[in-house]
Formats: C-alpha cells, structure tokens, sequence
C-alpha cells in the first residue's frame, strides 16, 4: 500500500522534523546577516537542501572566496550524496526516471538514512511502495526546512547573540552520529574522520574533509572485515 | 561577491548538487553494486560528519576561532547522551542545556 508507506514515512520523519526546524531557521538567520537577499536566500535553499553545504557556501562568501572556490568547496560537502545515491540505486533503480529524478532531488541525510533503513528491513516491499515511503519522509522535511527559512530570514538579525545559534548546527550533528556509532567499525571511521579532518584543515575549505572522509570510509571497512574474520 | 556572482553561484551549487544526488540513481537503474561498495558506503555518515562537526567544536567561528568551554563541555555532553540514549532529541536537549549553562557561568 503506497500511501501508508507515505504516511510511516512520515512518522518516521517526525523527530527530524523537530530538529530541522531551528536549523532550517538558523540558516535563514545566518544568510541574511551575511547580507543576502531573502530571494537569493529561499533560491538557494529550495536549490540545494543541504544544510552543511548551503552554511559552507556562505562561509566561504563571507570569507571573500571567489564564485569558484565557494562552489567547489559546497559541493565537495554534497560529494557524500553520490554515495546516498548509490545506495538507494538498488532499490528505486527499477522505478520510472521522472520518479528517480524527483527522488535524487530530494536526496538527502535524513532521506536517505531512513529510507535505506527501511528497505533493509523490508527488502519485499514493492516498488510504489518504496518511492511512497521515500516521498513521504522527504516531503515534509524539505517543506519545513523551506518555511523556516524564510521564517529565519524574515527574523533576521533580532535573535539575541545570547542564544549561541551558531553552535546548534555542531549539536544537531552530533545528535545525528551519536546513535550510529554502534560498533567497532563506525567508531573507527568517526575517529579517523575526526583525526583527519583536523590535521587537514589548513588545505581549502572542503579538501580536507573530503580526503578525511575517503579514508574514514576505508577505515570503517577495513575494521569490519577484520572482526568479521578475525586472523 | 556582487549580486550576480552570488546568483550564479547559486544556480551551479544548486545544478551541481542535484548532479550529485541523481549520479547513480539515475544512470545506474536496477543493478547491483558490488559488496565492497556497498560495505564503504555503510560508512558514508560517520566518515562524513564528524570531520565537518571536529573544526567547528575546536575553532567555533563565535569565539573568533578560539576553543571555547562552554562549546567544547556541550558537544561533550551531547555526543555522551546521543551514546547513552540512542535518542536524537535527548541528546540536542542536552546539548543545548550544557552550552546555556556554561555560557551563563563563564559569560
């Protein structure tokens, strides 16, 4: 049944969809104290829907980057998703293009890490099923996120700085990564990440966390392997 | 960057990405990936995430890139609740009450 694979999946976005909120808020916030337009705000939002990459981007603007070397190091924050796209491949691969495009357009943390979850735990599911559950956690996500944009972006600057918001985008990911680390392997891939990425961070914005990233992903692999045949 | 370069800007991070995310979804259709992949891409968030939390923790750009207590005892304190309650929620709730409290006791 379609639409109640819609609705679960809408039930399951739910606890994200209290932590969107304040991020979707604070980056509207965030982007129009840099000076953006509330158009140029909402056009990148609604563009990108990627939290991590839309606040690279205007980091590296703010920063004085050039077009180029702000788009580089954006995207290499969204170089993850060809990953996501991979691993949804298997299961949506089979659906009409028009369906797999607007799925790859609402690819993201939250859709993925849930709909992957779910297709693990009911590989039978049928098709229409599957697309209906990934809609159905990406739809609301990406609606809110739009709204509270524009809802930050139309606050602006009247948060007081007392409210530290710029600290509630490290707390929401940590709150992501924290349940993941479940075994040995993932928390050798956090670590290596975490290693890398700071002893790299004096390479271009986006570069280090890149190279961190691919040799995390190894890391993780490799320590799999080996506990699960051990020498 | 002036107006138009921040448009364009937005236009090719916006093409760019949705490049990204339809890569293999788009091209690949329904075949399988090869176990390897599949066991690095297991991967893909925790080798993500915690490199793009671990600069913003240390060098928090509010305290002009200086570590800062307050910051450093909430990613602490949320990463703890996150491991011990498995509970996304919890662990932002937490996180928020610790910096709150170690900005009021060192502000």
């Amino acid at each position: 049944m379609p639409k109640s694979e819609a609705l679960r999946g809408l039930r399951d976005a739910a606890p994200f969809l209290i932590v969107i909120a304040p991020f979707g808020m604070l980056f509207g916030v965030v982007a129009t104290e840099a000076g953006l337009p509330i158009a140029q705000t909402m056009a990148m939002t609604m563009l990108v829907i990627a939290g991590a990459s839309q606040f690279t981007a205007l980091q590296l603007m703010t920063d004085g980057a050039g077009v180029f070397l702000a788009l580089a190091g954006a995207l290499a924050v969204n170089l993850r998703m060809a990953m996501y796209s991979a691993a949804l491949a298997p299961h949506l691969g089979p659906a009409p293009f028009w369906q797999r495009a607007l799925c790859g357009y609402f690819n993201f943390d939250q859709s993925y890490a849930l709909s992957v979850a779910r297709y693990e735990a009911q590989p039978a599911l049928p098709l229409p099923s599957k697309v209906a559950y990934f809609l159905g956690v990406a739809l609301p996500i990406a609606t809110l996120w739009t709204g509270m944009t524009l809802f930050g972006a139309l606050v602006g600057g009247r948060i007081p700085e007392a409210f530290a918001l710029d600290f509630a985008l490290p707390i929401t990911f940590i709150s992501l990564i924290a349940p993941m680390l479940k075994t040995l392997a993932h928390v050798a891939a956090a670590l290596t990440s975490v290693v890398l990425a700071l002893a790299l961070a004096w390479l271009p914005s986006g570069f280090g966390l890149l190279i961190a990233a691919a040799c995390a992903m190894v890391a993780g692999a490799v320590v799999e392997t080996l506990m699960v045949r051990p020498a | 960057m002036t107006t138009a370069e921040v448009w364009l800007l937005i236009a090719l991070l916006g093409v760019g990405t949705f490049a990204i995310r339809l890569s293999f979804l788009g091209l690949i259709g329904g075949r399988e990936l090869p176990p390897w992949v599949l066991r690095l891409l297991r991967y893909t968030p925790v080798a993500v995430i915690p490199g793009m939390v671990a600069p913003l923790v240390l060098w928090p750009d509010a305290t002009g890139g200086e570590p800062d207590p307050a910051r450093l005892a909430a990613a602490g304190a949320t990463l703890l609740a996150g491991l011990w309650t498995k509970n996304v929620l919890i662990a932002i709730g937490t996180g928020a009450a610790v910096l709150y409290a170690g900005i009021w006791l060192t502000g």
